[in-house]
């Protein structure tokens, strides 16, 4: 079902991912997170903008272990540990970090 | 009590392009890291030519995949085996391959090679020594 943002329209695919990464604008990731009720901050955004800064490297969303060590080597580890990260995405900071920034759904998720 | 892990060894003979298997091990590999396994990469025949440096797939309208290599070392999967032989009869070295390293936490994140050159001797016996070998 595609969303709208900014009356833009966004294709996604059935587990409401986007379609095409390269379509993603920061809007994309706000309208995602109202409809999960949730309102972004700070720390959501770094943890977004990790994820891309991560996918433009390797070309692949990481597993939530490689998430959060990652996280941990990057921000300290204070923040690179499961409670926090699931603190900030409650459906999984992998699957639901990687959708807000427009990542396809990490590899070995079901 | 200790669930029995098993030494999983992905080997890799084909070239990158061309076919599917390149990419389908890489993704299997990511999937199979996660999950806690102990898994052993090898590159031999053409497949020592998914390892080189500066691929470029613009021309053959693929996704150059080449980039995620350099991820196996955070799945920790840390054992990358090159056939020497099978480098040498296509003119290569390993300073045409990538540097694949893994990062050691307990050594304030120390570099470490990932990539170990075998013979084809050695190879043999680390097939051997494998639970369960995956050809690709």
């Amino acid at each position: 079902m595609p969303i709208e943002v900014n009356g833009k329209s966004f294709e996604t695919d059935e587990e409401g991912y986007l379609a095409n990464i390269n379509d993603w604008e920061p809007g994309v990731a706000e309208v995602m997170a109202k409809e999960d009720d949730l309102e972004l901050t700070d720390e959501h955004w770094d943890i977004i903008n990790f994820l891309r800064e991560y996918y433009e490297e390797y070309q692949i969303a990481p597993a939530v272990r490689v998430l959060t060590k990652a996280v941990g080597k990057k921000m300290g580890k204070d923040k690179g540990n499961s409670k926090y990260l699931y603190g900030l995405f409650p459906y999984g900071p992998a699957k639901q970090a990687c959708r807000y920034a427009g990542l396809p759904k990490p590899t070995g998720c079901v | 009590m200790s669930e029995t892990v098993k030494k999983f060894l992905y080997l890799n003979r084909r070239a990158p392009y061309g076919t599917i298997y390149a990419w389908e091990s890489l993704e299997v590999v990511l999937i199979g890291a996660a999950f806690d396994q102990d898994v052993s990469l090898a590159f031999i025949d053409d497949g020592v030519y998914q390892l080189t440096k500066n691929q470029d797939t613009a021309a053959i309208g693929m996704k150059n995949f080449s980039p995620t290599y350099a991820a196996l070392g955070d799945y920790e999967v840390k054992k990358i085996y090159v056939e020497k032989e099978s480098l040498e009869e296509r003119g290569l070295t390993l300073d045409d391959l990538q540097h694949l390293v893994w990062e050691d936490e307990d050594e304030d994140w120390a570099e470490k090679d990932s990539i170990h050159l075998v013979s084809r001797a050695e190879m043999a016996a680390v097939m051997e020594d494998s639970d369960v070998v995956f050809s690709f």
